[in-house]
């Protein structure tokens, strides 16, 4: 029985992606929603770009370019990077571990809506009175004394959109430690599956700081208090320590699902095991842990002293280690191997030495003597776009190619991916190069213009230059969608050829229960092993019965519109508007009344009997 | 996840096994319960006195706080049996990266 094979209405497909718990749907939704974002977020560089191609330039005024860069990085991080790595996690992770679905599949739900909500609530901003324009980091110093509503459409999207991931990693987690299919030991799991576990962890830990730190500064604009405030005896370092003790996990929340994506394809495009896939384990476990011993690095200018200077550098220079295990893993993995060089391929083979570069930069930068030179210059600007755009960007990229035709059974036309590719590598080496000569020569970064005369208005043209290179390559991808979803030429379970994890088992897109019966998995890379013994599919785990599913429900999108609401009534709430406290009432009224009716109804889900599930094989078997 | 469950619906298999485990079980909760309130004395009584010096109170009711907070865990909380691995590995994580924050704020940020 295919669900998805039916014709609906346009409505009727609306109110099923509004009320969905399906993973694989939230995953398409993220994957929209993310992809969104992401091309706000690149338009907002190219204004950027603009702005700085020549000296001199009033393409934009001081006061919108500071709203533009602040809303380039937030939009980037918080509502792009990551909520299209949790779309692929949660299209692939329940798959790869066999799986029928994520843990709880109504706070999947609820943390889609609530990530989508803060992003729309952080993007109004641009129509309500100005964006945030205290940088991404949104510095409390800076943040506390900056006029008009930006700074609290930042405070309060982040908050909502922080929930919603806070409560992805916390399902992730309990999928992977609870629903593993029979034989899928720890050490068994894909490498994607690995960093998605791993990265959850982060995000359980990681964003509470995060947290406290927006409820400090929403009470200190706010509502009067005076946590940063040095003059009323607050200390403004504190918010630099707790945005950072979130921001440099951040940052592996970004990379981790990334080289779990590399890996994979590393394996499949050149038909062998991972190499060293304990040590690639390992490495991944230990860059999580040193990931939390090291946010200091971002402070080095601050004043913290020689002795905490030195420790923050030392615990830096140790990341290069299991990173660099990681580096020379997939070099070998490719060495003696078939190499076929796909779309995904090319995007992973060229990760390598783009990342190298950044992780190599961040070396330079990790010396804090050396830091002090470098520091708000355009070399971090250069150093950081390497590891995301080089790192993360590309893992996205060659993960949404990758896994296309599993989570959407039509190949993307690999001739285009080709163009995609090569135009967005050139533009990103011809966009970011430049800039760490710009930073050594000493332009700062965050300046809405330059003078003439001082030696960097080429490299500000190579630098514009190449952003549009890359804006033209995002272009033809999305043709490519267009075109491919146009002509929708079906695929089978496993379109690459060597899909080595269960996720290729199954039919593309997987029907809305992803197993039939749950497979029974023999080792690492569980479908290879059973293509190599001449089989066409995985060995059942259990007997064909009944399986139970969740319902559909529409309660997410009203918890989500009632925090929607009450956030517009705290914003207001300081200009003495008589209507705002009512609206934050009403607001957490709609919430907690959801929350409530969740509570109190009680919802059981619903059986698929195992008479619908059986094809006509399976009945001759019975017969 | 406590492991000391029978697999089997017969209610009298392994009975005299399972009748000594729990009376085991049902000594160390009796014995921790009752060295927990002794802490709680010992802590009271340290603070009453008034010829004992702060500088040594505190460092100690803290101590015995933290064995109460691992016999709570461990004991009441069943920490000690089979399947909390992955649990053990959360609370210790979580607690590392606290414990490094609270750590670096004492000594580069309030101090």
């Amino acid at each position: 029985m295919s669900t998805y094979a039916k014709k609906q209405g346009f409505g009727a497909t609306l109110w099923d992606f509004m009320t969905t718990v399906d993973h694989k749907k939230i995953a398409i939704l993220y994957l929209i929603s993310g992809g969104l974002f992401f091309i706000l977020g690149g338009l907002e560089a190219v204004f950027i770009r603009i702005q700085l191609a020549i000296p001199d330039n009033n393409f934009m005024s001081a006061g919108i370019f500071n709203e533009m860069i602040t809303m380039h990085g937030t939009t980037m991080i918080f509502l792009a990077a990551m909520p299209i790595l949790l779309g692929i996690m949660n299209a692939v992770m329940p798959l790869q571990i066999g799986a029928r679905d994520v843990a709880f599949p109504f706070l999947n739900s609820l943390g889609f809506w609530l990530f989508f909500f803060g992003g729309v609530v952080l993007n109004l901003s641009w129509f309500l009175g100005g964006a945030p324009d205290a940088g991404w980091t949104s510095y409390a110093s800076l943040a506390i004394h900056s006029e008009g509503h930006g700074v609290d459409f930042y405070v309060l999207g982040l908050q909502i959109s922080g929930f919603g991931t806070l409560i992805a990693g916390i399902n992730f987690l309990v999928t992977i430690i609870n629903m593993r299919t029979p034989g899928m030991t720890y050490m068994r799991m894909p490498m994607f599956t690995w960093t998605t576990f791993v990265v959850s962890a982060l995000i359980l830990f990681a964003f509470p700081p995060l947290t406290v730190g927006l409820f400090l500064l929403l009470f200190d604009r706010m509502f009067g208090a005076n946590f940063f405030d040095v003059a009323a005896g607050g200390n403004t370092i504190i918010w630099e320590h707790l945005f950072w003790i979130f921001g440099h996990p951040e940052v592996y929340i970004l990379i981790l699902p990334a080289f779990g994506i590399f890996s994979e394809i590393f394996s499949t495009f050149s038909r062998k095991r991972l190499f060293g896939y304990s040590s690639m384990v390992f490495a991944t476990v230990l860059i999580g842990f040193l990931g939390f011993m090291v946010w200091a690095h971002h402070m080095f200018t601050v004043g913290l002293g020689p002795i905490a200077n030195a420790i923050f550098a030392i615990a830096t220079m140790a990341i290069a280690v299991p990173t660099g295990i990681k580096i020379f893993n997939w070099i070998f993995t490719m060495w003696g191997g078939s190499v076929t060089f796909t779309v995904p391929m090319l995007y992973a083979v060229s990760f390598i030495p783009s990342f190298t570069m950044g992780g190599v930069t961040g070396i330079m930068l990790g010396a804090a003597p050396a830091d002090y030179q470098y520091h708000d210059s355009y070399f971090v600007v250069a150093h950081f776009h390497y590891v995301i755009v080089g790192g993360v960007v590309l893992g996205i990229l060659a993960g949404v190619t990758y896994y296309w035709p599993k989570m959407f059974g039509t190949m993307l036309n690999e001739t285009l991916g080709k163009f995609t590719f090569w135009l967005f590598l050139i533009g990103f080496h011809l966009t970011f190069f430049v800039q760490h000569f710009l930073g050594l020569m000493g332009m700062p970064r965050r300046v809405f213009t330059y003078l003439p005369g001082q030696g960097w208005e080429t490299s500000n043209l190579i630098s514009s230059i190449g952003a549009i290179f890359m804006s033209v390559g995002i272009i033809i991808l999305l043709i490519n969608i267009v075109i491919t979803s146009v002509k929708n030429v079906r695929v089978g379970n496993d379109p690459w050829g060597d899909g080595r994890t269960l996720e290729w088992a199954i039919p593309s897109p997987p029907p809305f229960y992803n197993f039939k019966q749950l497979p029974l998995v023999r080792g690492l890379d569980a479908y290879w092993i059973e293509k190599m013994e001449g089989k066409k599919e995985m060995t059942p785990a259990e007997p064909l019965d009944d399986i139970h599913m969740p319902n559909g429900s529409i309660i997410p999108i009203c918890i989500t519109i009632g925090l929607f609401i009450a956030a517009f009534g705290a914003l207001y709430n300081m200009d003495n508007k008589t209507w705002s406290v009512p609206v934050i009432i009403i607001g957490l009224l709609i919430t907690f009344g959801s929350m409530l009716v969740r509570s109190l109804k009680d919802d059981h889900g619903f059986h698929i009997h195992k008479e619908e599930l059986m094809d006509d094989k399976d009945k001759e078997v019975k017969a | 996840m406590t492991n000391q469950q029978s697999n089997s619906a017969n209610p009298n298999l392994n009975l005299a096994f399972r009748r000594k485990q729990n009376a085991e079980e049902m000594k160390h909760q009796v014995i921790t319960f009752a060295m927990m309130i002794f802490f709680t004395v010992i802590a009271f009584v340290m603070v009453a006195m008034d010829s004992i010096s702060s500088w040594f109170t505190i460092p100690v009711i803290l101590l015995l706080a933290a064995i109460q907070v691992i016999f709570q865990l461990y004991y009441f909380m069943h920490m000690k049996h089979k399947g909390h691995e992955t649990i053990a590995l959360f609370i210790y994580s979580g607690l590392t990266v606290g414990l490094i924050t609270v750590l670096v704020f004492l000594t580069i940020v309030w101090l």
